[in-house]
This record gives structure tokens, C-alpha cells and sequence, in this order.
């Protein structure tokens, strides 16, 4: 007997949905961006605060603080400030077990910072490296999407998407995948967010971690002052670091809702099917 | 086809599995190894090749207005140095404190506090970056360290300029130290800081001498000077790495 996909008549279509460069810069750019972001958590806990404006020290409260008291009994206790609001997070943020187990306080937990001990010399190490991986990884991408097309054909919104924008909106909220050809081409919303994350948040965090340095600082004196300062860099470059995990997350409950196998082998192998099912 | 599918399936998964695994504890033991510890501090020499390639010699750091001084300027690291020779100073308003500069120059000598006031100063608002993450806006007097270097000629063949410090680290004594190479020793606002916020120097921030090197991080910026050594080499000092925190594993070039 034949499967039931093949009895109502759908054919099964193989094809190339990723060339290798994207598929290679795909998983550079997940490693790059995992270090990056333990590595920066790391860097964070050395002063796990974050402030507005030109300095840490201007008179204004921080945005956000993590810290650590003893409470009534005696035990210490995990606080986070967030503009003026106080948050018991005992056991995740400003107090937490290390690897030995033991409550310590740090900022973020030992199991999202690289290394997990306390070690800011070695952090910085990480972030620094894996900050050149992904920028020259970024501009290779970039590169790449330029000559091969791919960002002209593939991830730029064509008229017919503007119009489908209520109609993909909806069929995201209702999680409805497309099928047949509708499946090979990115939808509107799938184009419009990769082009933000390309375009604007990965740029945007990279500037923001330049307008750290005090060395880039002297590139033009006072450009840092743009985006508020050293400070507010330091906060933008924290909040878009975690847009990018927001990002992530929703990214891969796409690829698991979307046939979960077929996305990750055409990630991998290249290959992705189209109708039929994973056993033809 | 099924069972070939599904044990791809399976293969998949453990490799998922042992990769989240080898990440999470391999990480930790590969910033233990030494190859690989030295493989990402490579990026230091990018970021120490590209900035010196991208910024001028001369580019000056942001300077501030009276406005953006910080109310409270942090102290870090050393606030008051256990060292008796230190405290005897101190105690006596610095009147004996000797700035000893030699090493590779045509004429070493030594400064009083009085001496490097009388010696033409420059004025700055600048902020102090540390590598913790943090700012303070803070005004610094003191003379320019290029002042001294005109004063004492370097040799042609020195390269850095080494600052020993009076404050101990740690309970066997070992002292602070950090070191610039000439490009940043020449520059217009690195100075050997005798004010701060129009008073004297306070001993929390170094008195009576610390260097700023305004387009590097905070750690650069020794306090308590005692002594500038002019050097064509780092790795016979020390721990060898031109610095206390280089020394445990800091970048030496702090621009970023």
C-alpha cells in the first residue's frame, strides 16, 4: 500500500535550499554568537549593573542591578533592581550555586557564563576572538548574499509579499506552515526578520561593543555621545544581545514547528523536501 | 528506509547531545590549555594592529565638561597601600617622594612632587574606563609625561616605559606595575597626574603620581608611581607580560 500522502496524489520534491557558504556561515555564526553571548555574560558579572549616559557614577540609579543581602533568617538572598523595582532571584541572578555547588554571588549563573567561574581575564579572551570570527564571518555572509544574489532574491520583500503581510501575520499566530511551492521562498514576516537581524541588531551590536572601547573612542571624539555615551552603549549592546536570543528562540520553534528534521538537514546536507513524507 | 532514517535520527541527536555537552565543559577546560588559551589571545594583536592602523598617533580621548565629572570617583584595586616606606611618605605630605626616571636614557635623574608641579601641567576632564565594565568622569593636572621624556632623552633603542608602583598586591609583596610603549608615552594627554578634581591627589587614587593613559583601560593607568623605567623588552620583568593584571592573563594592549 502506498502512504497516504502518495494516495491523495502529492509528489515528493527534493532540492537545494541552502548552498554550502550559507550552511557553513550558518554554523560559524551560531557558535561565534553562543560564545559570544557566555563570554559577554561573563564580562557583565565583573559589574553587573547596567547605567545610562556618559559614566557609571553621574548621581542617577542604575537601570538595572543585581546583588546580593542576607535576608530575615540569615541566608543570602539574590536581588535584581530594575529601574527602581526589587526582584527576589535567588538562585539565578546575584546569587546562585557555582559548579561546586556551593551559593556564591555573582551576577548571572555559572551555567551561562564562559568560563563558569568567576574569570574576567578569560572572558574577555573568548569575546574578543569569537568578535572577529563573527564580524569577518558577518561581512563574508554579507559578501556572499550580495554576489550570489541571494539577498536580492531570496530575503528582499517583493510586492507580492507587502500584500500578503495581514495574511502571514495570521498564519504565524495560528502556527499554519506553508506546503508545496509556497514552502521553498521565505514568507514576509520570515524576510522582514531576518533583515532586521542581519541589518540591523547584529550591526547595531557590534557598533555598541566598538563604542565601548576607549580606543575606538578616539576615532572621532564624542561619537560614542550619539547613543548617550559610553554607558548607554554598554546598555544597548546588553539589551541587543538578548533581542538576538529572543530572536534565536523564536527561530528555532519555527524550524521545530515547520518539520523540524527537513529544516536541519537542509542546514546541514543542503537538502529539503517539499510534500510527501520524511520516509519516501 | 525507516530504520536507516531513524538511526540517522539517532545520530543527530547524540551528536546535539554531545555537542551542548563538550561546549558547556570543554569550554572550561580548553581556557585551562595553553595552546588554545594563546590561540584567542591572538585577537589581542587584531585588536592592538587595527586600532594602532585605524587611529591616528595623535587622536585624542573625549574630554568633558565640569558637568560630566562624576560626584563620587571610584577607587579600585589598591586604596592605600600596605607598604611602610609608602606610609612614611604619605604621612609627611610626600615632601621626600623621589620620581626616580632611568632605564634607557641619555639622562636619568630623579623629580620631587614640587619639581614636577613647576614643570609646565596640562588640564584634563576624561573618562576612566575600567575593565570591569565601569565609567567615572574624573579632572586630572599633572605634568605631561612628555615633559620628562624631553627632559631625560630616550635612547633610540627604548620602546616602553615601565611603571613601578608602591602599593603590594598580595601578602608576599609583590608590587604593581604596568608599562606603554612609546606611541602612547609621547602623547599629549598622558600624564603624570599630581590633582584630581582640583585637589591634590588623594592616596585612594593614587597619590602623589599616577599615569593616565587616556585611550586605554583603567588597569594602564598605574598609581602610586615611584620609579619610570625606559625598556626595549617586557619579558625579563616580572611575569614577563608588562604588567601585574598582564601578568594574570590581561590583555597589554587595553584599548578595547
Amino acid at each position: 500500500m502506498p502512504p497516504p500522502d502518495k494516495a491523495a496524489g502529492v509528489r515528493t520534491i527534493w532540492y537545494r535550499r541552502h548552498t554550502w557558504p550559507i550552511r557553513l556561515m550558518h554554523w560559524i555564526n551560531v557558535l561565534a554568537f553562543i560564545v559570544l553571548l557566555m563570554s559577554g555574560l561573563q564580562i557583565f558579572n565583573a559589574y553587573p549593573a547596567l547605567n545610562w549616559g556618559k559614566s557609571s557614577y553621574s548621581g542617577q540609579p542604575p537601570i538595572l542591578q543585581m546583588g546580593a543581602r542576607l535576608d530575615a533568617e540569615g541566608n543570602p538572598m539574590g536581588v535584581t533592581r530594575v529601574i527602581g523595582h526589587e526582584f527576589n532571584t535567588t538562585g539565578v541572578l546575584g546569587v546562585s550555586a557555582g559548579m561546586d555547588g556551593q551559593l556564591a554571588q555573582r551576577g548571572f549563573p555559572a551555567w551561562i557564563t564562559l568560563p563558569s567561574q568567576q574569570w574576567l581575564a578569560m572572558g574577555r579572551r573568548w569575546h574578543f576572538f569569537f568578535a572577529w570570527v563573527l564580524v569577518i564571518n558577518g561581512l563574508a555572509y554579507i559578501a556572499y548574499t550580495l554576489a550570489s544574489c541571494h539577498l536580492t532574491h531570496d530575503l528582499v520583500p517583493n510586492r507580492a509579499d507587502w500584500r500578503s503581510i495581514g495574511q502571514s501575520i495570521k498564519d504565524h499566530l495560528l502556527l499554519r506552515q506553508a506546503r508545496g511551492e509556497a514552502a521553498r521562498y521565505y514568507n514576509i514576516l520570515q524576510k522582514l526578520t531576518y533583515l532586521g537581524v542581519i541589518f540591523v541588531l547584529f550591526p547595531l551590536v557590534i557598533l555598541m561593543g566598538w563604542a565601548m572601547s576607549p580606543g575606538l573612542n578616539t576615532l572621532f571624539p564624542g561619537w560614542v555621545d550619539v547613543f548617550g555615551g559610553r554607558q548607554s552603549a554598554r546598555t544597548i549592546h546588553f539589551v541587543v544581545a538578548w533581542l538576538l536570543v529572543g530572536f534565536v528562540f523564536i527561530h528555532v520553534f519555527e524550524v521545530v514547528i515547520s518539520g523540524f528534521w527537513n529544516n536541519l538537514r537542509s542546514m546541514i546536507t543542503g537538502r529539503y523536501r517539499i510534500g510527501g513524507s520524511e520516509d519516501d | 528506509m525507516i530504520s536507516q532514517d531513524s538511526s540517522r535520527r539517532r545520530f543527530l541527536q547524540r551528536t546535539l547531545a554531545a555537542g551542548g555537552a563538550l561546549l558547556l565543559s570543554g569550554c572550561d577546560q580548553l581556557s585551562h590549555s595553553a595552546w588554545f588559551t594563546k590561540l584567542l589571545g591572538s585577537a589581542e594583536k587584531l585588536n592592538f594592529a587595527s586600532q594602532r592602523l585605524l587611529l591616528p598617533r595623535k587622536a585624542m580621548a573625549q574630554e568633558f565638561t565640569e558637568a560630566d565629572l562624576s560626584p563620587f570617583f571610584r577607587s579600585n584595586g589598591t586604596s592605600n597601600p600596605d607598604n611602610p616606606e609608602y606610609q612614611a611618605l604619605a604621612a609627611n605630605g610626600f615632601a621626600a617622594y623621589r620620581l626616580q626616571v632611568g632605564g634607557l636614557v641619555a639622562r636619568p635623574r630623579s623629580y620631587s612632587l614640587d619639581e614636577l608641579k613647576a614643570l609646565p601641567s596640562r588640564t584634563q576632564i576624561t573618562r576612566h574606563d575600567c575593565v570591569e565594565g565601569w565609567s567615572a568622569i574624573g579632572k586630572w593636572k599633572g605634568v605631561p609625561l612628555s615633559r620628562v621624556l624631553e627632559q631625560v632623552k630616550p635612547q633610540p633603542s627604548a620602546r616602553y616605559a615601565v611603571f613601578y608602583c608602591a602599593d603590594p598586591m598580595d601578602v608576599v609583596g609583590t608590587r604593581y606595575y604596568e608599562s606603554i610603549d612609546m606611541e602612547d608615552a609621547w602623547h599629549a594627554q598622558t600624564l603624570l597626574a599630581y590633582e584630581m578634581n582640583d585637589a591634590p591627589l588623594p592616596v585612594k587614587n593614587g597619590a602623589p603620581i599616577r599615569v593616565r593613559v587616556e585611550r586605554q583601560l583603567g588597569y594602564k593607568m598605574a598609581k602610586y608611581i615611584m620609579q619610570i623605567h625606559l625598556v626595549d623588552r617586557l619579558d625579563d620583568i616580572a611575569g614577563g607580560k608588562g604588567g601585574y593584571w598582564e601578568d594574570r592573563g590581561y590583555e597589554w594592549y587595553a584599548g578595547i
